[in-house]
């Protein structure tokens, strides 16, 4: 079962890169594990850190500066674009993450995302950009029950999409899975039709 | 009002609707690895349940397996673990694997097909994006996670909400050179990387129709670099030869034909978009950054900040910073140390005949490492009984053994950082094939043609 997601207020990371794939949220040498467990520490691996024996942190990477923090992440357009892998969405949970913020998602990453109690929060190109210049101590409020992302300081919000099904489960914590198995009669119906 | 090849699959599979919500997708094949399935198994085992409906998963090991030695066991110990973990969970819920030294063993989006599981009307899902390969055959095919995994494991049904549909129409006739991968990366080139995302995508026009499986399957597979949920061809003749005769080819196989043949795009059918291509201007294509939409022909110049569109613009100096290369420079001539021929892109027979034919007779480049990996045993013996391991040999390529390589770069297949790589697979991501490794994505015949002369190169210069 998922964490429940309702409402949360915090700071964010902004990450103004677009098309960000799935094999720079985890590279694919970091996918050999068989549980679900640990993969943060490899979030964003080889922006986040020397490729040498050193394995030094890149100054230059959001991640790194602490004058960024917060549950949310803010990125550029077509995020969580390539491979399906699930294990992006578990690193970016298993990092501190329960919501990312773009103007548009790859498919397969927002229902990975959804299935693992990570928000994905579609909004405009334009409230994006403003999001983009705001003081590094702004925070935001994403509010599922009413749909909107608030900008704290200034009070300005824009209204998001999610269908009405996942956002019962995400409100609640369940699970995809538990609905489908307490589908079984009408599944085996469908076989014999 | 006409139905979509789309919407006559997608309506024989929907269980149920859910009011303001998804519908509950039935599955008829799902193809599991060693890489997405252990925590699916993992989930199920935790609930004390078993595969719905095991006789309708079949497995391979793919991902992360050695191409060198298959015979010894793994030495990297995560690599073997998971790969046992394979092993186990197929043996405890009765699914069918194919696995390491079995004669049908290879990357799943290969075997699928050339086994005949994969057939016209059906929905197929994988935990892998490429499972949009498979739609060549008039299929729903879509690559899923693995919380999906474990719901298909356990129930054979998925919650899905019904993507927009487009159709790509190329029509007319391709030139000298140019292949189905130089359509796929032509087309990526033009609506980028993400203009396909949220739609069903269908191909159609005569350019498509007068492709063979292999080539069709190279185009779907790539449906999702443009971000497309899957992508689909409607089957015809072509499609029924491949399949006739395959080992799970229908008992009846008349009788499916007939079936088959309903599975197209009613005229008058709508589509959400449409996107209409001229094959004559499709030229050997060749990518310069770090996403597949950005490609060129071979004989072009890499874009400017102020001849690129819209779409990478922003990306621009941050991929060529890391492919170091410089906008506005030809990309011919351009140095490769890399040739990767394999992936679930171009590793199949056709694509390695390709190669063969082009290379018989010549040597590759000195300087230029050459990896030839076959999609699957059977590709691989179906080579050597063709003598075309033989014609690879003569050249200096190596003929490795199936799995997915060096496109993921997962097993011990990386290029090193900073080396350039021509590559038949599908994704030019930063670090894809290696930390640090700069991919330049292109058909078999254009990186064989830069396995012989050390540099990118246009083939067209090199065929009688």
């Amino acid at each position: 079962m998922a964490k429940a997601f309702t409402t949360i207020t915090s700071r964010f990371v902004p990450l103004n890169i677009e098309n960000v794939d799935t094999d720079q949220i985890i590279p694919a040498r970091f996918l050999k594990a068989t549980t679900r467990d640990g993969f943060g520490k490899n979030l964003f691996r080889d922006w986040r850190y020397t490729n040498d024996d050193e394995q030094k942190p890149k100054a230059e990477f959001v991640l790194n500066q602490p004058q960024y923090s917060g549950e949310i992440l803010v990125a550029a357009k077509n995020f969580g674009c390539g491979s399906s892998r699930e294990h992006a969405a578990w690193a970016l949970a298993d990092y501190g993450f329960r919501a990312v913020v773009s103007s548009f998602f790859a498919d397969i990453f927002k229902n990975n995302a959804l299935n693992n109690g990570l928000l994905p929060v579609t909004v405009s190109e334009s409230f994006l950009q403003k999001l983009f210049t705001l003081e590094n101590e702004a925070t935001l409020t994403i509010n599922l029950e009413t749909q909107t992302i608030i900008i704290d300081a200034s009070g300005e919000s824009e209204n998001f999409e999610i269908n009405a099904y996942k956002k019962t489960c995400m409100l609640n914590g369940y699970d995809d899975i538990d609905y489908l198995l307490s589908m079984k009669t009408e599944i085996e119906n469908f076989e014999n039709a | 009002m006409g139905q979509t090849l789309f919407e006559k699959i997608w309506n024989r599979h929907v269980v149920k609707t859910i009011d303001g919500g998804p519908s509950v997708l039935y599955i008829d094949k799902h193809f599991i690895h060693e890489v997405t399935s252990p925590q699916a198994f993992n989930g199920l085992n935790k609930r004390g349940i078993k595969v719905f409906r095991p006789q309708q998963t079949v497995a391979t090991a793919d991902h992360n397996v050695p191409t060198l030695n298959q015979h010894l066991p793994i030495k990297e110990e995560l690599s073997r673990k998971q790969v046992e973990a394979l092993i186990k969970n197929c043996t405890e819920h009765g699914v069918e694997l194919y696995g390491l030294g079995h004669p049908y063993q290879g990357i799943v989006h290969v075997i699928g097909p050339e086994l005949g599981i994969t057939q016209p009307g059906m929905t197929i899902v994988c935990g892998d994006s490429h499972t949009s390969t498979h739609g060549a055959f008039g299929a729903i095919a879509f690559g899923i996670g693995t919380s999906e995994v474990e719901m298909v494991l356990a129930t054979q049904c998925l919650l899905q909400t019904k993507p927009k549909l487009m159709r790509i129409n190329v029509e007319g006739e391709l030139k000298k050179g140019v292949v189905s991968k130089d359509i796929v990366l032509y087309i990526l080139s033009k609506i980028s990387a993400s203009g396909a995302t949220g739609y069903a995508v269908e191909f159609a026009g005569s350019a498509i129709r007068s492709l063979s499986m292999e080539a069709r399957m190279t185009i779907c597979n790539m449906s999702i670099e443009m971000g497309g949920r899957c992508g689909l061809i409607a089957p015809d003749e072509t499609t029924f030869n491949y399949i006739k005769g395959r080992k799970f080819a229908p008992q009846d196989f008349e009788k499916a034909v007939a079936e088959w043949k309903q599975l197209y795009s009613d005229a008058g059918a709508l589509f959400d978009k449409e996107i209409f291509i001229d094959a004559a201007d499709i030229q050997p294509m060749i990518t310069y950054g770090t996403n597949p939409g950005m490609g060129i022909p071979v004989t072009g110049t890499i874009p400017t900040t102020e001849t690129i569109n819209d779409n990478d613009k922003s990306g621009l100096n941050k991929s060529l910073a890391y492919m170091g290369l410089q906008q506005g420079a030809p990309i011919k001539g351009q140095k490769v140390d890399y040739v990767f021929i394999g992936s679930c892109t171009n590793s199949r027979i056709e694509d390695l005949r390709m190669v063969a034919s082009f290379i018989k007779g010549k040597q590759k480049a000195t300087d230029v490492e050459v990896w030839i990996v076959p999609g699957s045993k059977q590709v691989e013996a179906q080579a050597k009984a063709e003598g075309i391991d033989k014609i690879f040999e003569e050249a200096g390529f190596i003929l490795r053994q199936p799995g997915c390589s060096a496109c993921l770069g997962m097993n011990e297949d990386k290029i090193p950082s900073g080396k350039y790589c021509i590559s038949t697979s599908n994704r030019n991501f930063e670090g894809r094939q290696g930390a640090g490794a700069r991919t330049l994505l292109a058909s078999p015949l254009t990186a064989a043609a830069a396995a012989v002369t050390g540099v990118v190169t246009d083939v067209r210069e090199l065929l009688n």
